[in-house]
């Protein structure tokens, strides 16, 4: 067996058994929801059905219902896509880079985390679906033989990397927390009595029993997925990126997008983490599993990735001084003194300041203040990626052409829906799934288990 | 049956080191070390998941091969359309992509058909509570032609056992 040092803290508080491990986790399932829940669950689902009506509504009418115009023909859409895409992040960045580092206190964050992932990137490829206006052809996108003679999608475009990397992210990130679920799925269909659960329980985990070889299955092929999900999710972020990095706009034609794109997708990814989980440790009472040290970690790794992001906001206007180039100069002094400067100073002090404060020990290991940060960071997030897009287009080569972007109601509309399906999903997962990967927890608990840690001579 | 993991790996060396056979044993989480002990091979799955990946790489340049450059080449911002090796940097993020998809979902379907768990299975692990907090080791007496049935109760017994159950097995 493995020794942790004895100067780590432990990672499961209070003197749990197996069983107990069980109990905490798969209660909630068991139990009826508490009021909260239904009453989270109406607001979540209100504003989903608002989310519908409205992509309903754009794709009846047409992408001319949102606010673009002829200069500004990317906005809100694939600021959203951005930003869904780069909150799923931290949920592979927990399972896979964590699980190769062999880093334990991933083991009571990532499944939560995962289904954090899986629901985001499902937000997010609804964007670029609904932006394509005709959504009925999106089937275009793939390589298939075709009635306009033979004429194939273009490979040397990002746009279609992009078909393929998220793709490929969605279903593997789906699989990888597909595989961990089974063994606590089943854990659950054993304890359920009544029928339908059981029999509900009993399908979702595949009649599995818990063999010593398919533990042996188990855990190779989760390190395989973890060593390939790695670099996919460094990929996709990159991609992502480059949907703007390989164009010829001042302002998105740089080398730095793509580690810049990932270490702020990382960085609103923890984020948005830390919003649910500290929701969910309170509701569910997880305060043993995901305890203050988890939240300190997690709020390290902000500090880590906004630092990042910050050299490459200096190092962006460093470089389109230092480039000489008229229009790549203009295009970042507009940033930060146009029309538009309220949203690049809300980014800076978003994304740049407020998770400075967390180097103060007291601030990272308050609950109140990680809660509000995180939503100050997401909120950065999130106009980090309007400013790149909008300010870059809205005054282009032709100053007669130059304009504003104003959303409408149905830009506006859509955004709001996404959070509301988003939060539904979760809900949905928090009420039916094992929030935490009980059969991993269970195999640390008497390395990292409180009781166990104290008295290392007994086991 | 077993209430803790570290008993079951004594008591599995100890009827190693008499020569019984232990079938198989099920627990709610990998007991990392147990393997060895009971006879369990190292898994293939990498190599499954290899051999699936280099599929994918050969696929997916094949394909772009045949779409981009033979079959319908185009000029696109004068880039280089009529040779797989000019055009290759293009080509790499999507060959990368089509990797990991195949090796990984290659790699799952594997996993799932050869634990022999696919939707609507039936659980065939012997006692509800493995996968709560309980951990049995199966032992048949088929395996042990040199021991009797009670002997192997004997020797069990004195393993920190908390409870042993006798079972009929149609084979």
């Amino acid at each position: 067996m493995h020794k942790e040092a004895a100067i780590r803290q432990p990672l499961i508080l209070g003197h749990k058994t197996y069983h107990d491990i069980t109990v905490d986790v798969v209660g909630p399932i068991e139990n009826k929801a508490p009021k909260m829940w239904y009453v989270l669950m109406s607001i979540a689902g209100l504003i989903s059905i608002w989310g519908l009506g409205c992509i309903t509504y754009l794709i009846a009418t047409g992408i001319g219902t949102w606010g673009l115009n002829k200069t500004v023909g990317w906005a809100w859409d694939i600021t959203n896509f951005v930003w869904w895409v780069g909150i799923g992040h931290a949920g592979t960045l927990i399972s896979a880079v964590l699980l190769l580092f062999r880093q334990r206190w991933r083991m009571a964050i990532n499944r939560s985390a995962e289904a954090m992932t899986i629901f985001a990137v499902m937000m997010a490829a609804l964007f670029p679906g609904i932006h394509m206006g005709r959504i009925w052809v999106a089937y275009w996108v793939l390589p298939l033989p075709n009635t306009f003679g033979s004429l194939w999608v273009n490979f040397n475009s990002p746009l279609l990397w992009d078909v393929f990397a998220i793709s490929t992210y969605f279903s593997v990130s789906l699989v990888f927390w597909y595989i961990g679920l089974i063994p606590d799925f089943a854990t659950i269909r054993d304890r359920m009595v009544k029928p339908l659960p059981k029999k509900i329980y009993g399908i979702l985990s595949f009649g599995w029993s818990g063999k010593a070889k398919h533990w042996t299955r188990f855990e190779e092929v989760s390190l395989v997925l973890a060593g390939l999900a790695t670099p996919l999710v460094f990929s996709v972020h990159s991609i992502v990126s480059m949907d703007f990095a390989t164009s010829v706009i001042p302002g998105w034609h740089t080398t730095i997008f793509p580690p810049y794109f990932v270490a702020g997708a990382v960085f609103s990814g923890f984020a948005m983490v830390l919003t649910l989980l500290l929701i969910m440790r309170k509701a569910m009472n997880l305060e043993n599993y995901v305890t203050i040290k988890h939240v300190e970690y997690m709020n390290i790794i902000i500090i880590v990735t906004g630092s990042i992001v910050g050299v490459a906001y200096l190092t962006e206007l460093f470089v389109s001084w230092y480039s000489g180039v008229e229009y790549e100069s203009y295009a970042f002094i507009n940033r930060f003194s146009g029309p538009y400067a309220w949203a690049y100073w809300s980014m800076m002090t978003c994304n740049v300041i407020s998770p400075q404060l967390f180097w103060i020990k007291k601030i990272r290991t308050n609950l109140t203040f990680t809660f509000i940060l995180s939503i100050v960071v997401n909120i950065g997030m999130w106009f980090e990626r309007f400013v790149i897009i909008v300010t870059s287009l809205h005054r282009d080569y032709v100053p007669s052409s130059w304009t504003m972007f104003y959303p409408t109601w149905v830009d506006i509309g859509i955004f709001i829906g996404t959070i509301g399906i988003f939060f539904t999903l979760f809900l949905l997962f928090a009420r039916f799934f094992p929030v935490l990967a009980l059969n991993e927890l269970k195999s640390i608990l008497k390395i990292s288990g409180e009781s166990y840690k104290n008295n290392d001579s007994a086991h | 049956m077993y209430d803790d993991d570290h008993t079951l790996m004594e008591a599995a060396k100890k009827l190693r080191d008499l020569g019984i056979k232990v079938k198989t044993v099920y627990s709610p989480f990998p007991i990392h070390g147990i393997d060895p002990i009971i006879g369990v091979k190292r898994t293939r799955m990498a190599i499954v998941s290899f051999m699936f990946g280099i599929t994918g790489t050969s696929l997916a340049l094949l394909g772009m091969w045949y779409f981009m450059i033979h079959d319908w080449p185009m000029n696109i911002g004068g880039k280089p359309s009529f040779s797989l090796i000019e055009n290759l940097p293009a080509f790499i993020p999507v060959t990368f992509e089509f990797t990991v998809l195949c090796a990984a979902h290659g790699m799952a379907i594997t996993y799932l058909l050869r634990n022999g768990t696919l939707p609507g299975m039936p659980a065939s692990n012997p006692d509800p509570r493995t996968t709560d907090d309980k951990f049995v080791m199966e032992v048949h007496t088929s395996d042990n032609h040199g021991h009797s049935g009670d002997e192997l109760k004997d020797i069990l017994k004195d393993s920190g056992i908390i409870e042993i159950s006798e079972r009929e097995i149609e084979s």
